[in-house]
């Protein structure tokens, strides 16, 4: 019978959450490097027991763990995320040019087909890659060195590389989107990069079309239509259906067009998922009921789903990189919360339950499907 | 024999409990120690200094003989009772959050 397992990373520490098939008990394991705030844990398609997570401090820095056993046990890997050549500015807060620095890492990529390689995206924005299961990490510097970097700037959160998507269908195409710089596509297998942001406009920045600095929150894609994309943006959801050479906007009927994550089901590639947020000074749920919006249709109309979610009195925010899903039929949806709530639905959105209601802060939730 | 004291998160990281002592080459600076400290337990590479300048990350402090050392340089030589190893090299996690 298959199982799952939601690996969720906190301001706190991971978690480990299991479950059967069934996903109505849940075995709760944590936490994992208490106290440390948990970007990201991503497990290997290749090898689901091989994990790996981006450990951070603002006062001790970056580590970077692996497991080997599902997150049993884990083993410290390297941490030196080193840029690849010179490292000129970027824009600051205030528009002035201000110089690249890592800080973390927040989101984790394995390969498809490898274990040992997984790409790694940070902050201050690059893209970074292993081949060697995390003995060493490597920047891939074509992105960091555009043309367009020199106008690239943070968002409220940093100027952070916070999605990484691989083409199923091509192994040279990859996708990723930076806050607030917008969507890069690479042909090439990551050697080069492209803007893709035609179509987008952000009242946020003085051209509002520009060709980059528009603050993508997430993109979504479902396997079997690569060339379709969703896009949740600081305001807007957006989708493409041409590698992102033209984007345009699905928000329709949705309460505020605001918000981090999107998802898409994993066996209906036009039904998609998004959490929406009152503003981008208001980070809680609109009129405080907690409500995930399901399309049908590929966006521009959306259906309420509230049973199981708190709908009086709710303030929590759910970041981009808190939502997941899984294989199963009927399907399965999970988001977590800043509140440290883990909310999971098995069937496809209809119910919610909450499987844990006080973890940290949720920062990232992944789902693995087990066989 | 030289002795630091780590805070809780890195003597998670580097697997001790208590004081760590090092013998250390040289004279007993900064630099020879905490080269000494990272060559013992590689995980805490990148975590009290940067990778490549050496230079200490903003949140940690060293204290020793009740005197904060932080931004002595890197090559003058720790007090005496450390170097002897009367006293121990605290390296600290700034105080901060809510």
């Amino acid at each position: 019978m298959s199982s799952v397992r939601v690996l969720v990373g906190t301001r706190k520490g991971a978690f480990v959450l299991s479950s059967d098939g069934t996903r109505q008990k849940w075995n709760v394991d944590g936490p994992h490097f208490g106290g440390w705030e948990i970007y990201h844990v991503k497990g290997s398609p290749a090898d689901p027991n091989r994990l790996y997570a981006s450990q951070t401090s603002g006062w001790f820095g970056q580590i970077m763990q692996r497991s080997d056993d599902g997150g049993k046990t884990w083993t410290t890997v390297d941490n030196k995320f080193v840029y690849d050549g010179p490292t000129g500015p970027h824009l600051w807060y205030d528009g002035t040019p201000h110089p690249w620095e890592f800080k973390r890492v927040w989101h984790l990529e394995p390969s498809k087909s490898d274990p040992d390689t997984v790409y790694a995206g940070a902050e201050d924005a690059a893209l970074f890659r292993t081949t060697d299961g995390g003995k060493s990490w490597h920047e891939m510097p074509g992105l960091r060195t555009h043309p367009s970097a020199p106008q690239w700037q943070p968002g409220a959160g940093g100027m952070c590389l916070h999605t990484i998507i691989q083409d199923p269908a091509n192994a040279k195409r990859m996708y990723v989107a930076i806050s607030a710089a917008g969507a890069f596509r690479s042909d090439d297998g990551g050697i080069s990069w492209n803007p893709i942001n035609r179509g987008l406009r952000s009242a946020q920045i003085p051209d509002q079309d520009a060709e980059v600095g528009h603050c993508v929150h997430r993109l979504a894609m479902h396997p079997s239509r690569p060339n379709t994309l969703f896009m949740q943006k600081h305001w807007d959801v957006m989708r493409t259906d041409d590698a992102g050479e033209n984007w345009r906007e699905v928000s329709g009927n949705l309460p505020s067009d605001f918000g981090f994550p999107i998802e898409v089901h994993a066996h209906e590639p036009e039904t998609v998922y998004v959490i929406p947020i009152k503003s981008d000074s208001e980070h809680y749920p609109p009129d405080s009921k907690l409500r995930v919006y399901r399309s049908r249709t590929g966006g521009g109309e959306w259906e309420a789903l509230t049973k199981g979610l708190p709908q009086r009195d709710c303030y929590v925010n759910v970041l981009r990189d808190a939502t997941s899903s899984d294989a199963l039929d009927p399907f399965g949806l999970y988001f977590g919360t800043t509140g440290g709530q883990v909310y999971a639905s098995n069937d496809a959105g209809d119910t919610w339950n909450a499987i844990v209601h006080d973890l940290p802060a949720v920062l990232s939730v992944e789902v693995q499907t087990l066989s | 024999m030289i002795r630091i004291v780590l805070p809780a998160h890195l003597r998670v990281l580097a697997k001790v409990d208590g004081e760590v002592s090092l013998d250390v080459k040289g004279e007993a600076t900064q630099r020879n120690v905490l080269d000494a400290l990272e060559a013992r337990y590689p995980t805490l590479r990148g975590t009290i200094r940067d990778h490549v300048t050496f230079v200490r990350r903003p949140f940690v402090r060293f204290y020793a003989c009740e005197e904060d050392l932080s931004n002595e340089p890197l090559d003058e030589p720790l007090p005496r009772a450390v170097a002897e190893g009367s006293e121990p090299l605290l390296v600290v996690g700034a105080m901060s959050g809510g």
